[in-house]
Formats: C-alpha cells, structure tokens, sequence
C-alpha cells in the first residue's frame, strides 16, 4: 500500500527520483534538488496522495560519514497525508559551492508556508541557502554569530559571547 | 565617633530587616522553574523566611534569582535586567547551570550566569531540591546581615573612597 507513494512518484518524475527505499514501513525518496518545490507541489496536490502537511524539514551534514556522493547536506521534508495518514520522506542532496560557498536549494514555502520557519532554521544552523524564502533571516541565534554551529566543522565549545561582565 | 556608632547599628537593624524581606525576581528560563515553584509554594513555604513575594519587575525587586540555563543570547537581557535593580541587590544562581552551565558544554550556553552578573550564592544541583535551596537563601541572609553580598561590598569600598577623600564621616548605610 504505502510503496504505492514512491511508485507514483517513481512515474511522474522518473529520472529526478535518485533512488528510493523503505524500511519498516518508512517510505524515503532522494530527489534531485532542481526539482525540489515540483517534486513537492505533486505530493501535495495528487488526489491519491494529498500530502497536505510538512511535519518538519531538517538538515543533515554528512561531513565524515562516507554516505557523501551527491553533497554534503542532506534536505530533509518530513510529509504526511491527513487523508490516509500515510507518512513518506524526501531528501535532497546539496552541496557547498566553490570556496566554500553556502549550498542553495529553492524554498518550498510557495507550496506550504510553514515551511518558511523551517527553512530559517536549517538556515541559522547549517547555512543552507533557500532560494526564493520570503524572509531568510536567522530564527534562534543572534544576528552577531558568525558561522553555522550544527555543520560538523564547527569547533563543538565555540561560543560567541555577546557580553561578559566588566566590572569590579 | 559616637555617629559611626549609630550609623552602624543603623546599618546592622537595616540589614536585619532586608535579610527578612527580600523581594525576589524570579528569572526563569528552564526545568529548575518547577523546583523554584515548589519553593515558593506552601509545602515548603519560602515566605517563612521573609522572601514572600515573587515581584515581576526588577525595579521592586532586591534579590535577583536566575533559575535555569542562561544562553549567550540572553546574557544582554539578564545583564540589563541586573541593572535595573534598585540597590542594595543581591543575586542568587539557582541549579548548576545558571551556576556553572552545567552539562551544557556547546556554542549556545552560557558558563554560568556569573560571566554577565556577580554572583552572591551559588545552589548546585540540577534540579536541586527546594531544602538545598532554603539552605542557601539563608547563607544568603548571613552575607545580608554581614554586608559581604557583592552590592553591598562595592557600597562599603565606594564609602571608604569617599570618606577618604573627604577626609572626614559619613554615615554607613547598607
């Protein structure tokens, strides 16, 4: 029942779906992240699916790990169908751009607009860029912190203080 | 000579009197607000010490207790906060982590809440228990009664500046 959701996803886009897996029941799809906000729009609107809602959308750095062909960052788009209750996973892989520069993908924020939070965060924390976000400010640190502090390569007790005491 | 008799004996009936009515700001930031609710709460009844209205503003308040974890983000808002306190004022860091920042060891936690404010006593635990909390409210009242809370300290120093300079008495108070 629930393979159905890669099979059709399988059909509709065909070589943009990297490779797909299910194991105990979670349905993951890795997609090619030009095609991302499509790849998304379809899940929403297909009246068999109707993925209506973006549980959550995370990040993860592979930095190390030797999972890494395809980029470094995984985008990850946690679906659920209210319909049917069925749950399914989309990944994107990105990767830094020449010299270190932020990954880019597109916003999905045109297809849910909780997305725009979410977005925000995997912003502040890893740096990845989204293209076409309404708003892409960062959403728990201070506009003063320089650096990503979730990416791998960020020194674990690196802090950035704002202020200590000066006085005697 | 019999002046800094009175002022003094002024001074101690002052402290006495600020030891047994503290007015708190409770600054609470994390778990360690349940804790600080069981305190405050009549099965373990802080207002049998005197410190018997939470005050939510730091302009009425005397004692400031940081409850919780404080993070890098929040060190300018706890520091003003301290400011605006009337003096004499004193501070207490409730938990490990507003003491030390506990088992946070990572970019967005603070190494205790002493790196923005003076701290006067410290409560381990995580939580620590309301009695654990009561003993240091009265090792707090000791400090009060003997003007070695950091406020008053500073008082005492800016004094003796003044006095010398001045060459001649003015009355202690706090």
């Amino acid at each position: 029942m629930s393979a159905r959701i890669l099979d059709r996803l399988r059909e509709q886009f065909g070589e943009a779906v990297r490779a797909t897996f299910s194991n105990h029941g979670d349905e993951c799809a890795i997609v090619d992240p030009a095609r991302i906000v499509e790849v998304c729009a379809f899940l929403r609107d297909d009246p068999e699916l109707k993925m209506a809602m973006l549980v959550d959308l995370c990040v993860v750095d592979t930095l190390g790990l030797d999972r890494r062909e395809g980029g470094r960052f995984e985008v990850v788009y946690h679906l659920r169908s209210m319909a049917s209750g069925r749950r399914v996973r989309i990944k994107a892989l990105v990767d830094e751009g020449p010299s270190g520069a932020n990954p880019e993908i597109d916003s999905v924020v045109p297809v849910w607009r909780g997305a725009n939070w979410f977005e925000r965060e995997a912003w502040d924390m890893y740096g990845i860029k989204f293209r076409n976000h309404p708003d892409l400010r960062r959403i728990l640190m201070y506009e003063e912190f320089v650096g990503h502090p979730l990416r791998k390569d960020y020194p674990k007790e690196k802090r950035q203080p704002l202020v200590r005491r000066d006085f005697s | 000579m019999a002046l800094e008799f009175y002022s003094t004996k002024l001074a101690d009936a002052l402290n006495w009197a600020r030891k047994y009515s503290l007015f708190q700001y409770p600054f609470v930031t994390a778990c360690c607000g349940m804790e600080f609710m069981a305190l405050a709460a009549p099965k373990y009844d802080v207002a049998r010490f005197g410190a018997e209205f939470p005050r939510f503003s730091p302009r009425q308040a005397d004692l400031l207790i940081v409850v919780g974890t404080i993070t890098e983000k929040q060190g300018p808002i706890l520091q003003r906060i301290w400011e605006q306190m009337c003096e004499p004022k004193w501070v207490m860091a409730f938990g490990v982590c507003a003491s030390t920042g506990g088992f946070y060891q990572n970019y967005s936690a603070m190494p205790g809440c002493d790196q923005v404010i003076p701290v006067d006593v410290y409560i381990p635990g995580c939580p620590p228990r309301p009695e654990q909390v009561l003993d240091g409210l009265m090792l707090l009242q000791e400090k009060i009664q003997d003007r070695t809370g950091w406020a008053q300290r500073r008082q005492l120093r800016e004094h003796e500046a003044v006095v010398k300079a001045k060459k001649g008495h003015l009355p202690v108070v706090g």
